[in-house]
């Protein structure tokens, strides 16, 4: 009897219920015999990717190389460290520049990116004049590589130098360190590419004042545990994207005590309080360093079809994959779809751009969208539409995250690991939470909304691992054998 | 009394739901204090005035949960905590659904099968497809019975090599008939639990074996199909060793009766020699020479001590007592001259009739101009219904025949049950009637697979098609024996269901 009742996953001694995916009049014929069915909603995959899903999801332990992938992203424990300059913490060198996105040529940088690099020649006083900035750049004078090169990453332009400084987080169950500058605030802000003079002095200011005065604070405080922040403001209506208001006061607070005591003048300390105070945003950066510490942590497994960092910089849309290393694919960046500032319209925007969408890849982000019912109409939509974005990332995703949880969902976790072949399989694509910067340069932020990714990246993602897979080569049907 | 207590490093729960643990916990049998909380200074200090000793460490994001409970409570009280806890956070399921606005349907197996509680899942999406879902289905610990047809077979083989080391079964590819714990799957048809397990490569073949052990009385614990490939050389029977081993660990199973085409002999030495080693008998039915489904279902009958009946039959009815159809005469009937020209719904009925009219005739039917055709194979329903679902296909092909000469007697099966056409004699019957009002010369002979609960009524139907003008036979093998009859020459291999006695004629005068 409990052989019986184990073989087949007892299979002939439970109560019949049916999962069916197909033909509705096989469903329909279970339903009349009142059979309990959970009946799919199917529909085929692009023409062309059979054999590569078949490849992929054929190779021998796939799934289990997946689980071992979101089970690292789920498990990482990020925790800020410390915050020091770029020059130090990055060995970053004087006419070396990070930018959001897969890698990028000056040639095809959008207006805000431009803007931000030239921003970044001035206030490295690599050049007097933006004009100066510009053609030194032309000429080639700088380096520019992705900020995920350097296991950072930074919102919108994401563009960082030597002399700004950055978070460093820690995963303290996986060892890994991830980096992010800090946030400047909104407005003409040199991450949506405005540089200004208002601009420059801002990130001046922030280089002595704010940095020194949090690398105090926090070092006097010890590692913040900047997962249970997350979780918290999920249910205080962040979705840690574009709402980062709860968590930004729930930082603030932890670091209350040690900001008062910060190895700083009182002014400096007030005026370091006051500007992180006055940001919703500040903890976007902390989120976004969180989100890259988690998903390196789930780097690198062979045979992992997860997504492990979506990034844009403004002309490409690109991801990495696991099992893939540090390969990109990408595709044309999209516009967003979202509402504007004053008279800035869709004809101002410039396509999308940003380091921010580790966010989503990480779970939360446009994936934590039902948490945040307070932005929803910001983005375009009544909260059903929340809640319906979110419910659709269950599709597409490999885990619910034990920490980060949802409250109109149940505190149901947030759908979490990105997997490529669900996004083929599907069609659903990832709904990414994103700014909208001024198509020219100088310009600053002119909206916000939401985005999807290209859909070819994923495409182009299940075929590369296709190509690695060594299981299953799928072959025409082969003849029924001929009985002897 | 023993007291327990654990630090969760990083495990975040709203204070209202770790309330709600804590008190479901308290209120079990031998439990005297229980509380799970986030570990603030307040809550350790509560705990501590519990008497609880909580590690040194814990912090405001850390869960901490402690129980104080007699000895043999205290197991039993920390799973409930951990349920308890599982539950709150939820991993889908009934939670799924909850909070407000609508859950959109599952896209994928892998997302359906986690909100739901299956233990199977039917995938029938077109073949090229299949893969995907049924990996699905088996990563998240389903069994899968795989209708659709058009499967690589290497996918086949990987997809049954996934199952063995997740001791599941995959059933198909191409596998139209399943019965799991009364509920048939695919096309199945209305029998009673009873001691038969079939195991089947063919699904019409257990369908026909399950009709006519209705038809004795006997009924089936489970069928289980493992797809018209799973006997070949390359998938060597995986998933029939699956399904014997869990059929023989059934105890409602008595009896095995595994149908196929014949192996190919090194899987058919691999079957028989896990079949000797079975506590379950196990008859076999190979369709082929020498052996058909009525006649192994007589066998198992047997085997199970039972009397074997006279199979159900609704002989055509005598040409002069037909009484037509309003104002056209009906013509007499005169001798049939032409060949046979048999069009099957089910492969294996189809399979079957070439056995016993190559027995019969000595050598393959289509060298004596007779036609043996399965519009359900995979060549005409690539991307079109199934003849058992949609008669289309076989009503061009029944006027395509009427108007040829060289058909002398007309062979169908109509396969009845679940998942077919819900009245396949509503077409098929004004086609037959039809086609023997033109054609004097014509005789039409249906082999009806079907049982009396089934939602098409058998004998409904059977009464419809007789009345057409059809001789019903629920054997399959006995409406062939009286087809063959029927030919010219009285061609009969002294067959039950022989309508004359005529000697067989082997083949003489036909062209090679």
């Amino acid at each position: 009897m409990t052989e019986s009742a184990t073989r087949l996953g007892g299979l002939l001694t439970r109560d019949p219920a049916v999962v069916t995916a197909g033909v509705g009049v096989l469903a329909e014929a279970l339903e009349r015999q009142a059979v309990p069915v959970e009946a799919v909603d199917w529909r085929p995959p692009p023409e062309g990717s059979e054999d590569a899903l078949a490849a992929v999801l054929g190779r021998p332990g796939h799934a289990e190389a997946n689980a071992r992938a979101v089970g690292r992203m789920l498990s990482a424990r990020p925790h800020l460290v410390d915050v020091r300059p770029a020059a130090e913490v990055l060995g970053l060198e004087k006419g070396t520049f990070l930018h959001a996105g897969p890698p990028l040529e000056w040639e095809r940088a959008s207006g805000p990116m431009r803007g931000a690099l030239i921003g970044a020649m001035l206030l490295e006083g690599l050049a007097g004049t933006p004009e100066e900035a510009e053609r030194a750049l032309e000429g080639g004078a700088a380096t520019l590589e992705p900020c995920h090169h350097h296991r950072a990453v930074g919102p919108m332009a994401g563009v960082v130098s030597p002399s700004m400084w950055m978070l460093v987080v820690e995963d303290a169950e996986h060892g890994g360190t991830a980096y992010c500058s800090l946030n400047e605030g909104l407005g003409k802000v040199l991450r949506y590419g405005a540089y200004g003079p208002e601009v420059i002095d801002r990130l001046r200011r922030m280089g002595t004042v704010l940095g020194p005065v949090l690398r105090s604070a926090v070092r006097g405080h010890g590692p913040v545990d900047l997962l249970a922040i997350m979780a918290q403001a999920l249910q205080m209506g962040d979705e840690l994207h574009n709402r980062n208001r709860a968590a930004t006061s729930l930082l603030l607070r932890e670091l209350a005590a040690d900001l008062a005591e910060a190895d700083a003048p009182r002014d400096r300390v007030a005026e370091a309080l006051r500007f992180a105070a006055a940001n919703d945003h500040f903890f976007l950066n902390p989120a976004m360093a969180a989100a890259k510490a988690a998903a390196d942590a789930a780097r690198g497994v062979p045979g992992s079809s997860m997504v492990v960092a979506m990034a844009r910089n403004g002309t490409d849309f690109g991801i990495q994959v696991s099992g893939t290393g540090d390969r990109w694919f990408t595709g044309p960046a999209g516009v967003p779809d979202g509402l504007y500032l004053g008279a800035y319209g869709p004809a101002d925007a410039n396509p999308d751009i940003g380091d921010s969408a580790i966010t989503e890849t990480a779970g939360v982000g446009g994936f934590a969208l039902a948490a945040a019912p307070a932005i929803v109409r910001f983005v375009g939509g009544e909260v059903p539409d929340a809640l319906a974005a979110t419910q659709r990332m269950y599709e597409i995703t490999l885990a619910e995250h034990p920490v980060l949880q949802i409250p109109l969902l149940s505190f149901r976790g947030t759908p979490s690991g990105i997997d490529v072949t669900r996004v083929v399989r599907t069609g659903i694509l990832p709904v990414i939470d994103t700014g909208i910067a001024g198509r020219e340069a100088g310009t600053g932020q002119v909206g916000a909304g939401l985005v999807s990714p290209p859909a070819g990246v994923f495409r182009d993602a299940l075929h590369a691992l296709a190509a690695e897979a060594p299981g299953v080569p799928a072959t025409p049907p082969a003849e029924p054998a001929a009985a002897p | 009394m023993r007291r327990w207590v654990e630090v969760r490093h990083g495990s975040y729960h709203d204070s209202v739901t770790l309330m709600r643990v804590s008190r479901e916990v308290g209120r079990l049998g031998g439990v005297a204090g229980a509380m799970a909380a986030m570990a603030t200074e307040l809550n350790l200090e509560m705990l501590a005035r519990m008497g609880f000793e909580v590690p040194a460490g814990a912090g405001p994001a850390d869960l901490v949960v402690a129980i104080e409970a007699e000895e043999g409570a205290l197991g039993g009280a920390r799973e409930a905590l951990d349920d308890l806890l599982t539950s709150a956070r939820s991993a889908g399921g009934a939670s799924a659904q909850a909070g407000p606005g609508s859950v959109p349907p599952a896209r994928t197996t892998g997302a359906a099968a986690r909100r739901s509680g299956a233990g199977l899942a039917l995938v029938s999406v077109p073949g090229p497809h299949v893969f995907p879902e049924a990996m699905d289905a088996l990563t998240a610990g389903l069994n899968v019975m795989v209708f659709s047809d058009n499967v690589p077979l290497d996918q086949e083989i990987a997809l049954k090599e996934e199952a063995a080391r997740r001791g599941l079964i995959v059933m198909g590819p191409d596998c139209g008939t399943a019965l799991v714990g009364g509920a048939g799957l695919g096309f199945a048809n209305a029998v009673a639990p009873g001691p038969v397990g079939l195991v089947a490569a063919s699904g019409t073949g257990a369908q026909q074996v399950m009709c006519l052990l209705d038809a004795a009385g006997v009924g089936v614990s489970h069928a289980l199909g493992v797809g018209g490939r799973d006997l070949s050389p390359e998938v060597s029977g995986r998933s029939a060793l699956a399904a014997l081993a869990a059929l023989d660990a059934d105890p409602a199973t008595e009896l095995i009766v595994l149908v196929s085409k014949p192996p190919a002999p090194r899987v058919a030495d691999l079957i028989r020699e896990a079949a000797r080693r079975l506590d379950t008998p196990v008859v076999f039915a190979l369709i082929g020479p020498g052996d058909d489904l009525t006649r192994a279902t007589g066998r198992a009958l047997e085997r199970l001590g039972r009397a074997v009946p006279r199979w159900p039959r609704w002989p055509a009815p005598d040409p002069a007592a037909v009484p037509g159809n309003g104002t056209a005469p009906v013509p007499s009937r005169r001798p049939v001259t032409g060949a046979l020209r048999g069009l099957f719904s089910g492969g294996t009925l189809r399979d079957e009739a070439a056995a016993i009219l190559g027995a019969a005739l000595g050598g393959d039917p289509a060298r004596h101009g007779h036609l043996l055709v399965d519009y359900g194979d995979d060549a005409y329903t690539r991307g079109r219904p199934h003849p058992m679902i949609d008669p289309t296909l076989r009503l061009e092909a029944i006027a395509e025949q009427a108007a040829d000469p060289g058909c002398g007697v007309l062979l169908l099966d109509v396969v009845l049950g679940y998942g077919a056409d819900p009245d396949p004699a509503a077409a098929l019957a004004p086609a037959i009637a039809g086609a023997l009002r033109r054609r004097p010369d014509l005789a039409a002979v249906v082999s009806l697979c079907g049982t009396p609960g089934d939602p098409q009524d058998r004998d409904a139907q059977a009464a419809a098609l007789r009345d057409a003008g059809a001789a019903v036979f629920a054997s399959n093998a006995e409406a062939v024996r009286h087809a063959l009859g029927l030919l010219p020459g009285g061609a009969a291999a002294g067959g039950t269901g022989a309508a004359n006695g005529t000697h067989a004629t082997d083949g003489t005068g036909a062209d090679d």
